[in-house]
């Protein structure tokens, strides 16, 4: 039965956002933390780390993390906005827009910062 | 006046799509279409219906993939190029075409607490509520649920969660735990309580945008999370 | 798992994403700010070494996501997956130890 057509409006979308970014973001948090941990070896075993991720493929996956980052925390701030402060029939997409959109200046002005060099 | 090409659930879940050509008429409802096929094509075709007219929630089915009544969708407004597609709601058990089984929808209204427990007796003078009060006012706004159903099909945590109270019973749960008469206070919030109640919710808002009715399940189950956090605050769940 | 626990693990979710909140906003700001000019170790480490500061805030970072990022997994586990259960349960707590390990050694590493 056809069981997608149901699934058009903002909140459903800003759910799966809130959910993926989620899961990329907690696969991606263990390698992150392997990471910086090369600095137990010292500086140059970081610095060597670090140049590896000025490649064009890691910096544009870098970009995206920053994006999903900042979903999760626009739109997670949205959640405890209704879930505790109250609800406004009236601003619901307002907040999703905003939540949205504040992730994706978050991403913008990161993607700014690194090509600027 | 041209013709329908509409596409029936018939049978169970292990069912299948009938099609049946159907003449346009003006101003025809979806349940128009139904009935048509009942009484002039297939006798055997199984379905609700009660007052015809958008009050009851009887006729609630999915209609090109989103749960509707049926007596109140034109035709105009979900034909795609003279087509529909007719299903039982989703989330429940099929009985046959396109009636659904919808015991547990309402078994789940009993879990949830959603009745109201009296206090007083007839010996006791009348309860004082004030209209304007913030717990009245929020009563108000939830209170004309009327049990269609449409909620709980069109929820996908239903569908994930076999246990999920579902939006009917816990938005009906809320307007009783705002009811100053209720007896059931405490009960009813560690019913509406863990992954089965109103934790579970996770703000699709598909209750909201579907319910016949404007009403807002999601607002009311953000309430109970409310009362519930307080609760366990106060010590009291 | 319980109603009761079921609540307070919601309840934990919701708390540890408030604390999150402030420390993803930092984070990011950092990060933003940072990656002018290049990123390198030195400006990295430059930043973290020996700070009190920075280490108790990374510390409090670490705590929280070991705290948030379980649960979530858990609910969508159970959601998508259909992983419920004390089994279920049980890798999602061995999930936060792991990450709060994994954090902590990083931590360690550039504050150190």
């Amino acid at each position: 039965m056809n069981a997608w057509s149901d699934r058009g409006h903002a909140a459903y979308w800003a759910f799966l956002v809130h959910r993926i970014s989620g899961l990329a973001l907690a696969l991606f948090l263990p390698l992150h933390f392997v990471a910086l941990a090369q600095a137990l070896h010292g500086e140059v075993a970081l610095e060597g780390f670090l140049r590896w991720t000025k490649a064009p493929l890691v910096e544009a996956s870098e970009v995206a993390l920053v994006f999903l980052l900042a979903a999760h925390l626009t739109g997670g701030l949205r959640l405890l906005f209704v879930e505790f402060v109250g609800w406004r029939s009236e601003t619901q997409k307002a907040l999703i827009a905003t939540a949205g959109g504040a992730a994706v200046f978050c991403a913008l002005a990161f993607a700014l910062n690194l090509v600027q060099n | 006046m041209s013709t329908l090409e509409v596409k029936v659930w018939r049978g169970g879940a292990d069912g299948r799509f009938q099609t049946f050509p159907v003449p346009r008429r003006d101003a025809q409802t979806v349940l128009d279409v139904v009935t048509y096929i009942q009484r002039r094509l297939d006798p055997t075709l199984a379905y609700r219906f009660a007052c015809r007219v958008g009050m009851c929630g009887s006729c609630a089915m999915t209609v090109n993939g989103q749960p509707r009544w049926t007596c109140r969708t034109h035709v105009t407004d979900v034909a795609r190029k003279d087509t529909l597609e007719i299903a039982p709601l989703a989330n429940l058990p099929i009985v046959r075409d396109l009636v659904t089984d919808m015991r547990e929808f309402f078994d789940k209204w009993a879990r949830a607490r959603a009745q109201f427990q009296p206090t007083k007796t007839r010996r006791d003078d009348f309860a004082r509520i004030e209209p304007a009060s913030p717990a009245r006012r929020a009563i108000d706004v939830a209170i004309e649920c009327i049990g269609c159903g449409v909620c709980y099909a069109a929820c996908d945590v239903v569908a994930w969660n076999r246990d999920y109270l579902g939006p009917a019973a816990l938005n009906r749960a809320w307007t009783l735990a705002n009811d100053t008469r209720d007896g059931a206070h405490r009960e009813r919030l560690a019913a509406v309580a863990g992954d089965a109640g109103c934790h579970a919710c996770h703000t699709h808002q598909s209750c909201t945008e579907r319910c016949p009715k404007h009403l807002t399940p999601t607002a009311s189950i953000a309430g109970l999370k409310r009362m519930t956090a307080l609760a366990v605050l106060r010590g009291e769940l | 798992m319980s109603a009761w626990a079921e609540t307070r693990l919601w309840l934990a979710q919701r708390a540890s994403a408030a604390v999150l909140a402030l420390c993803v906003a930092v984070h990011l700001a950092t990060m933003i700010f940072a990656v002018r000019g290049g990123l390198s170790a030195a400006d990295l480490l430059g930043r973290t070494r020996g700070s009190v500061g920075w280490a108790a805030f990374y510390s409090v970072f670490v705590i929280a996501v070991a705290i948030h990022a379980p649960i979530g997994l858990r609910t969508v586990a159970a959601e998508w997956l259909g992983w419920r259960g004390r089994v279920a349960d049980g890798a999602c707590a061995l999930i936060g130890i792991a990450l709060l390990v994994l954090g902590a050694r990083a931590v360690a590493a550039v504050m150190l």
